[in-house]
This record gives structure tokens, C-alpha cells and sequence, in this order.
């Protein structure tokens, strides 16, 4: 794993939200990697802090949020630091995002190929109108939609075809790295499972990294070669998706994997419900933030907030039972590789 | 222009022929309920019964009250008219036609300036939400549209023409200047224009920005709210957060993505405000003694003057009917949704 392998670092990110009722810490510290080429899932349930943290990531987050601390080096460079200006060029052309609802995604007003060569235009002003319209009809048609549906209005595409334009659109200035918020949420699940299949294929072809935000188990399952697990604004585990499935380390991402349902459920059996509600995050639990629903929780869960650290390699986790600490009266686990 | 919206728009057209005749049916009647008549604002309290019963059969006031109001419709539909009851017994429409342009002359600015103001500034405050120069928007936007018209007009007349005498207080243009101006279409703005009678245009204009500047920040205020609390809740919408996201820069966001998606409710409010607005006009014109349609309006319906005040609300009844037809091809040519 050599650094030139890596597209994005975020590192101790952290994201607040100031409210009537106080600082709402929704990202809280939170590092991990993005891989270049990868398929990168980020799950967690609603309100966990990952839609803030794919805002983040462009530094979209609008007032009265606002990234209080971190860095954001994407290619070597700290996008943190870049101007408006800078920031304008990145979006779009470096990270470009797809968003959750295909439906509101698009300008109501506005034609398909006007989006598409808008989107081209603004970031390379010299490029002919006719020039662009070429570039956006072939992308357009390898994604599967005919040509002639390019000067149609958004209401008059399905909510499939929508999305695609709404990935061409991400595709269109050879973006990097494509922030996918929940782009499959409200789509029926054979739309849903031909768009997974979607961003395999342009993952191939375009080359670009993909960052899943879901809470769609399934989906990262099918389609996600790594997974970051966020709970109420922290990274409590980061794995390949096979150990994570196979093998989930926080007593959360058990309780997660636990929940979903199982066709051979037998009758007497319930589904598993994890205790408790998510936590207020304007008074965030002391120590470990899962600690009140952890079936595991120990005494130092309470007062000291664990690391997250690499337990084996690839594979970091944030919970005290992998972790030593002086005041800590049970043995720490060990992790097989 | 698709099939369905040329039926649409026909549909809309025919409906509003019920609407224009429920109005003038209902204008016909209220007039001769007002206490008071023509014939006495005419003749005064002091003239014989007999000379009175002559001039009433002479404007056929004694025919059976369904007679003249078919005689009215009639009239209406053939867009004649008839002839003014009093001050000199003219057809309605010669005079109309002297009045209106002086109303159209004030009304346009007036709109305009209305619609510039109104959008512009309404949207500058929301793209600068909760910042000082939204609160400042929003409190002369209350200023504004509470204001009584011929009160702001006075402050004007005041300030820019007494004070600072830049602007002339009142009427349509110089008296010098009038006596040899050649006024064709009585449109002066345009006779100015077509004759190249340069000092009369320059009159005629200076005489029109006071009132049309009154006029339409009198009205501004509702459109600088409606703007912004649309633009606001446009600015949140999901597109925006795409765009932004694609990198496209706010300033195309607000003016170009969000703006345009705000024009309907715009245009709605600009259709139903061509209401206000001529009724503004009679205000303006009052205090800035304009004879336009609105004066004319105030001095026959004191001088009971039936014909010339359903004539009147008829032709103004027209064209509120004729604005929203517009409005509505408007709205299809902005949002394609209404297209289909």
C-alpha cells in the first residue's frame, strides 16, 4: 500500500452545525483514505454524519454548517486552502458528485444537453458549443440513453435516465473521484441494481475512484471493494468488504450487519434490534460515542474516547476491546489477520 | 406551439368573455344604484322638472332599464362605447382614446421599474440571507408598500421639484411647448419621437419619470418579498447544491439557475398587479395631475356620468383579461412543463 496509491486523504475532519440548540458536532475528527481506482462504500444510518461528510469533501457545506478543522489533500495538494476561485475549478472537474434524488437534481428549466454543456463550459471556457454537444452526446449514448432524448426536459426522462445524466454529467470533465450521495435510494431495485452495475462499468472504463455514500448494506456489499462505517459523526471501522462482512469488528457494525434481514429467518426468531435511538449529537456521549448502545461496553468506554487504529493491516477500528489502556480491567482482543 | 397549448390558450381566452360581462353587468347596476344622477350634476339643483325630463329622454335614460343595459352591451362589443352623458356629450371612445395614452405612458415605466426593482433587489437579499443588506431590503420593502401613493408622490414633488427644482410638479409637458406640439397618437413620448420635436420629447419624459418612479416603487415593495422568499427557498433546492457541485459559480447560480425557476410565481404576481397598478394610476395621476384614465375615471363617476364610467371599467376590464392571457403564453415559453 504505497502512498502514490492514494487519491484523497481526509484527515481530522471535522464538521459543526450551529443550531438553536447549540454546536452539533456532525463529523468529528474523522481520517480515512480514499484509494485511487476503488469503489469506497460509506454506510452508517441516517443522521450518522456521512451526507455532511460527502459535503465536506468538496467543502459544499452551507451555512450554518461549517468544517471547523482537518485537511483535505487530494493529490497532494490541501484543498482546504485553495480560494473560491480554486474551489469553483475543483468541483466538477476533479470531485464531481450524484445526488440522492434524480428527480430535484436537475434544473427543471433547463435541457439535458444545456446541463451537459453548461458543465462543460464553465470549466473550460474555450471549448465551442458544438465541440461540447460531440463530447456530451457520446458520453450520453455510451451510458445507454439515445441521443435524441438530449433536448428533452428533465420531466420528461424516468428517474433512471435522469440519474444517468446526472453521472454524465459527473463523468463529462473526467472528474477524479464521483461522490455517489444515496444515488440509488430512490430508485426502484432493478434501476438500482443496473445503475450498481453502471458504476462498475465506468469505474473500467473512465478509470475514476468512486465514494458510495449509503445506507444500503446490500449495495456496498455488491459493489464496494472497501467500506468506512460511520456512527453519529465518527469512523468506528474501516476494512475490506469481505472481512468487514465477514468478520465485523465493532460491536456497532455487528449490531448493523445483525439488522438486516435474512430470508431464512425462521418464524420464532425476531429481527435483531439494535437498543437505544442515535445520540443527540449537541451533547455527544462522553468517551466512546456508542458506548450507551454497545452490548460490550465496559467502564472505559464511558470516560476515555478510543482511537481509531489499525488492528490488522487494511483494517482499522475504533472500539476499547481492541485497544490497551492502563484503567482497562478486561484483556484485549487480539484480530486474526 | 404544441396543440394542447393552443387549446389551452383558446379556452383561456373564451373565459375570459364571461368575466369581462359579469364585470360591466355588474358596474351597469351599481352605477344606477349611487345615490345622484347626471342630469342633476348637469343641469344643478335648481332647474325645472321639464328640463330635466328633456335631457333625461335625450340620453335615453327614460327607455326601460334591460334596454339600455343590452344598448351597453352592445356598445361593449362593438367597442364604440356610445357617448359621454356629460361635459359636452362626446363619443367616449374620442375621449379614451385623448386619456389612455397618458396612462399607458405611466403605466410602462411604472411596471418595469416595478419588475427591475423587485426582482433584482429581491434576489440580491436572498443570495445575501440574514446579511445586512437583506434586512436593509426587506425594511424599505415594508416602507415602500405601506406608503400611501399621493403621499410618497408629495415627498417627490417636494423634494425634486420645490426643493430641487430637477423635475416639473406636474402635468404632461410644458404649457410653452404644447401649443405647437403636434400630438398625432397622443402618445407624447412617441409623437415626440416620430415628429423629431427633440425639446417636446425631453419634456414630455421629464415629465414622466416623478410619477412612473412613485408609481412603481409604491408597488415594489410586494415584489421585492415574493422574490426573495422564493429565491430563498429556490437557492436551498437540490439543483443549486448539484450545480454548485458541478463548480458552476453562485453568482450563474442565483441569477441564471434559480431566478428563472422563480419567474412563475413572478409573473403571476405581475399579472394580478396590472390591477394595482391601474388603480395606483388614478392616485398618480391625481396627485401629479395627469389626464389619464385614472382622472377621468374619478371625475365621471362624481359627475354620475354612467356611460362613460362603464365604458370605462370595461376597457380597463379588457385589458387586466388581455395581461393575464399574456401571462399565461409567458409562462409556457419560461417553464417547459407547462409546454406539454
Amino acid at each position: 500500500m504505497n502512498e502514490n496509491n492514494i487519491l484523497m486523504q481526509v484527515r481530522d475532519l471535522s464538521v459543526t452545525y450551529q443550531t438553536r440548540l447549540g454546536l452539533v458536532s456532525a463529523v468529528d475528527h474523522v481520517s480515512f483514505d480514499i484509494k485511487k481506482g476503488e469503489i469506497l462504500g460509506l454506510v452508517g444510518e441516517s443522521g450518522c454524519g456521512k451526507s455532511t461528510m460527502g459535503k465536506a469533501l468538496m467543502r459544499m457545506i452551507q451555512p450554518p454548517g461549517r468544517i471547523v478543522d482537518g485537511k483535505l489533500i487530494f493529490e497532494d495538494e490541501d484543498i482546504m486552502t485553495y480560494d473560491q476561485k480554486q474551489m469553483q475549478d475543483f468541483r466538477g472537474h476533479k470531485v464531481s458528485m450524484i445526488f440522492q434524488d434524480p428527480m430535484t437534481s436537475l434544473n427543471p428549466v433547463q435541457r439535458m444537453d444545456e446541463h451537459i454543456i453548461e458543465a462543460i463550459q464553465v470549466h473550460e471556457p474555450e471549448t465551442s458549443t458544438q465541440e461540447a454537444l460531440e463530447r456530451a452526446s457520446k458520453l450520453v449514448e455510451r451510458l445507454g440513453i439515445q441521443k435524441r432524448r438530449m433536448n428533452s426536459y428533465p420531466h420528461q426522462l424516468s428517474g433512471g435516465m435522469r440519474q444517468r445524466v446526472m453521472i454524465a454529467l459527473g463523468l463529462v470533465l473526467k472528474a477524479n473521484l464521483i461522490i455517489a450521495d444515496e444515488a440509488t435510494t430512490s430508485l426502484d431495485v432493478i434501476v438500482e441494481a443496473k445503475l450498481a452495475d453502471q458504476f462498475r462499468d465506468i469505474r473500467e472504463e473512465f478509470g475514476v475512484t468512486l465514494l458510495v455514500i449509503t445506507h444500503n448494506i446490500a449495495l456496498v456489499a455488491e459493489l464496494c471493494d472497501r467500506v468506512v462505517v460511520m456512527y453519529a459523526g465518527h469512523v468506528v471501522e474501516i476494512g475490506e468488504v469481505y472481512s468487514i462482512f465477514d468478520d465485523p469488528l465493532h460491536p456497532y457494525t455487528q449490531g448493523l450487519l445483525h439488522s438486516i434481514p435474512n430470508i431464512q429467518l425462521n418464524d420464532n426468531e425476531e429481527l435483531y434490534k439494535m437498543q437505544g435511538e442515535p445520540p443527540n449529537l449537541t451533547h455527544p456521549p462522553s468517551g466512546c460515542r456508542f458506548h450507551p448502545r454497545c452490548p460490550k461496553a465496559m467502564d472505559i468506554c464511558a470516560k476515555y474516547e478510543p482511537e481509531l487504529q489499525e488492528v490488522t493491516p487494511g483494517r482499522e477500528v475504533k472500539c476499547w476491546l481492541y485497544a490497551d489502556h492502563s484503567e482497562k480491567s478486561t484483556p484485549t482482543l487480539e484480530v486474526r489477520p | 406551439m404544441s396543440s394542447s397549448l393552443r387549446r389551452y390558450l383558446v379556452t383561456r381566452a373564451l373565459m375570459t368573455i364571461p368575466m369581462v360581462i359579469i364585470l360591466v353587468t355588474l358596474i351597469f347596476f351599481i352605477m344606477r344604484v349611487l345615490p345622484g344622477d347626471p342630469i342633476r350634476s348637469q343641469l344643478g339643483p335648481r332647474v325645472s322638472e321639464e328640463q330635466a325630463e328633456d335631457l333625461r329622454d335625450r340620453l335615453g335614460l327614460n327607455r326601460p332599464l334591460i334596454v339600455q343595459y343590452f344598448d351597453f352591451l352592445g356598445d361593449m362589443v362593438t367597442f364604440n362605447f356610445g357617448t359621454a352623458l356629460t361635459q359636452g356629450e362626446r363619443p367616449i371612445r374620442d375621449e379614451l382614446g385623448e386619456r389612455l395614452p397618458a396612462t399607458i405612458e405611466l403605466t410602462i415605466p411604472a411596471i418595469t421599474l416595478t419588475a427591475v426593482i423587485g426582482i433584482f433587489s429581491g434576489a440580491y437579499a436572498a443570495k445575501n440571507r440574514k446579511k445586512t443588506i437583506d434586512y436593509i431590503i426587506r425594511l424599505l420593502s415594508i416602507v415602500m408598500s405601506s406608503i400611501p401613493i399621493f403621499f410618497m408622490g408629495l415627498l417627490f414633488q417636494i423634494g425634486f421639484s420645490v426643493k430641487i427644482p430637477i423635475f416639473p410638479l406636474s402635468g404632461r409637458m410644458d404649457t410653452l411647448l404644447l401649443t405647437t406640439f403636434d400630438s398625432p397618437t397622443n402618445f407624447y413620448v412617441l409623437d415626440g419621437l416620430i415628429t423629431g420635436n427633440w425639446p417636446a420629447l425631453w419634456s414630455a419624459i421629464k415629465h414622466l419619470i416623478l410619477p412612473s418612479i412613485t408609481l412603481g416603487l409604491a408597488l415594489s415593495g410586494v415584489f421585492v418579498r415574493l422574490t426573495r422568499v422564493n429565491m430563498i427557498e429556490m437557492l436551498q433546492s437540490d439543483f443549486i447544491t448539484a450545480g454548485r457541485a458541478r463548480g458552476i459559480g453562485e453568482k450563474r447560480l442565483v441569477y441564471k439557475h434559480a431566478l428563472r425557476n422563480t419567474f412563475i410565481p413572478i409573473l403571476t404576481l405581475l399579472g394580478l398587479q396590472f390591477a394595482i397598478l391601474l388603480a395606483g394610476a388614478v392616485l398618480t395621476e391625481t396627485t401629479f395631475s395627469l389626464p389619464g384614465v385614472g382622472r377621468y375615471l374619478v371625475e365621471r363617476i362624481q359627475l354620475r356620468d354612467y356611460t362613460a364610467v362603464q365604458a370605462t371599467i370595461g376597457v380597463f376590464a379588457m385589458f387586466v383579461a388581455v395581461i393575464s392571457l399574456l401571462m399565461d403564453v409567458l409562462y409556457a415559453f419560461i417553464d417547459p412543463r407547462i409546454r406539454y
